[in-house]
């Protein structure tokens, strides 16, 4: 088989995928190289949110192309059912000391003229009557939604492979090699070596390693990120809910189960055991102390299962998008920090326009691996926005 | 092991127990298993995750070897070349109440 192509990306999760699938509709030879499974990183194991809101200036741009231009009509394109929602969420506060955090995050949205309003926990509760009376107050933001991220990032692939890109699953990428000062080579464990004239990094926290062959270090952290399931439900409320802590989010299903993530604050210290993540003993119960706090009538429903995977996690929690301007031919599509999934359609057509030379659809300059610097004592060299 | 998703596999031909129903916790069918493999999903957790094929109540434990065996069928390999269904905890289903109840909070009423 010929191992040559236009553009070869490493990685088949969402970014990779649907970048994959909007090159070949531009009549570009794709191929895809995964080392494990199709969308087997965080592209398979996120918390499903789709969300506009919360989002920081930088990154706002990429989340309006995919919410507001790519997702509402996604289903039709992929031919997939990506049960994409946008029923609005709460993003809620249990104590009064969060509420000025909770302004914060609305007049954000009011900038960046997203519909949001803050309402008190009475309000939350006329609105939504499953809600705990612990809730103090919410921001109420009705573009927000959620997807089902397996299918979607499935449904790129599917509809990818039969536009003509080459998928090899099984294949891992190890080494990037240049040709006359570009990138243009990539060698897998294997021993194969495939050629193209652009090649694309959106191997989750492994992009870390590949890039280093080229002598491009990104400094990434790989956490751990767990949800659990619950059997189904019958309809409850369609509102994806978040604590502002980040300590706690979900929403139920299409299919009626209800998914419930968010942080422990523990994931750096825990094993992530790279391949094959595991929970971790105090995730699931936190997660579904939270679940029955905020939803006490959902006290009594079973988990059916749980899981863990992964994230490529930045220190500013910002993706590193760019062209490496040592390394021309070289795209870096990778450090989402857990805004993958949402911002995945986005970036799809973002990677196709830098392949093409059109011009970009949201602007990237934030986005560069050389932001990350040490701190320092003397003065604010960093300002990393709070995420 | 790699695979080109290129290579192959044939057409997609119904046969006539395609509405049997596989995986009964979600109430797959054999002729759906059989097209998401025509579509690309050459792997259990990929028809796993695009059908949700194991995902139910009994995750797996009881359909598993069959949707394997259609999987492979339809690719022309053997069984013991794809991986096994892979059940997540917990071993049955748990309350939340349950789960999470470790604090007070949890244990009004």
């Amino acid at each position: 088989m010929n191992n040559t192509a236009d553009v070869i990306i490493i990685g088949s999760g969402i970014v990779g995928g649907s970048a994959a699938y909007y090159m070949a509709k531009k009549g570009l030879k794709v191929l895809v190289l995964e080392k494990d499974m199709i969308g087997h990183g965080a592209s398979s194991r996120n918390g499903a949110g789709v969300r506009i809101s919360g989002r920081v200036d930088s990154e706002f741009g990429i989340a309006r192309v995919a919410i507001r231009e790519i997702w509402p009509t996604l289903s039709e394109e992929l031919e997939v059912d990506t049960e994409y929602e946008k029923p609005g969420s709460f993003l809620m506060a249990v104590k009064e000391e969060q509420m000025a955090a909770l302004h914060r995050s609305c007049e954000r949205a009011l900038k960046q003229e997203i519909e949001a309003e803050v309402i008190d926990g009475d309000e939350l509760r006329r609105r939504c009557p499953y809600i705990s009376e612990k809730v103090v107050g919410a921001v109420w933001y009705p573009e927000d939604g959620f997807a089902n991220p397996m299918k979607t990032t499935l449904g790129y692939y599917k509809q990818g492979r039969k536009l003509g890109v080459r998928y090899v699953t099984g294949e891992e990428a190890v080494e990037i090699r240049k040709c006359r000062g570009r990138a243009r080579q990539v060698v897998t464990a294997a021993g194969n070596i495939y050629e193209a004239d652009k090649i694309i990094v959106a191997a989750g926290f492994e992009s870390r390693a590949l890039m280093k062959t080229v002598g491009i270090h990104l400094p990434f952290l790989e956490r751990i990120d767990e949800c659990l399931i619950t059997e189904p439900q019958p309809p409850m409320f369609r509102y994806r809910l978040s604590c502002v802590d980040g300590n706690f989010y979900g929403h139920q299903t299409q299919h009626g189960s209800f998914i419930f993530g968010g942080n422990t604050n523990m994931e750096r210290y825990e094993d992530t055991y790279a391949g094959q993540p595991r929970n971790t003993a105090s995730s699931v119960s936190d997660k579904a102390r939270n679940a029955a706090l905020f939803v006490p009538a959902l006290r009594g429903a079973k988990i059916v299962r749980y899981w863990a995977g992964w994230l490529d996690s930045t220190i500013d929690r910002l993706p590193v998008i760019q062209e490496i301007p040592e390394v021309p031919g070289l795209i870096s599509a990778c450090g989402f920090s857990g805004h993958g999934f949402a911002l995945g359609p986005g970036m799809g057509r973002l990677l196709t326009e830098m392949v093409t030379g059109e011009p970009l659809c949201a602007d990237i300059s934030a986005f560069q691996y050389d932001r990350f610097h040490a701190e320092g004592c003397f003065g604010p060299r960093t300002n990393y926005p709070k995420v | 092991m790699i695979l080109d998703r290129s290579r192959d596999i044939g057409e997609f031909v119904p046969e006539k127990d395609d509405d049997l129903i596989i995986c009964r916790c979600e109430e797959i069918t054999k002729g759906e298993i059989r097209r998401a493999v025509h579509e690309g999903m050459w792997t259990m957790t990929e028809v796993r995750r695009y059908l949700r094929t194991g995902m139910g109540l009994c995750q797996g434990k009881t359909c598993g070897r069959n949707v394997k065996a259609i999987i492979a069928k339809e690719l022309g390999v053997k069984p013991v070349q794809l991986e096994d269904c892979r059940a997540r905890g917990p071993a049955r289903p748990v309350e939340m109440g349950t789960f999470g109840d470790e604090t007070e909070a949890c244990i009004e009423e």
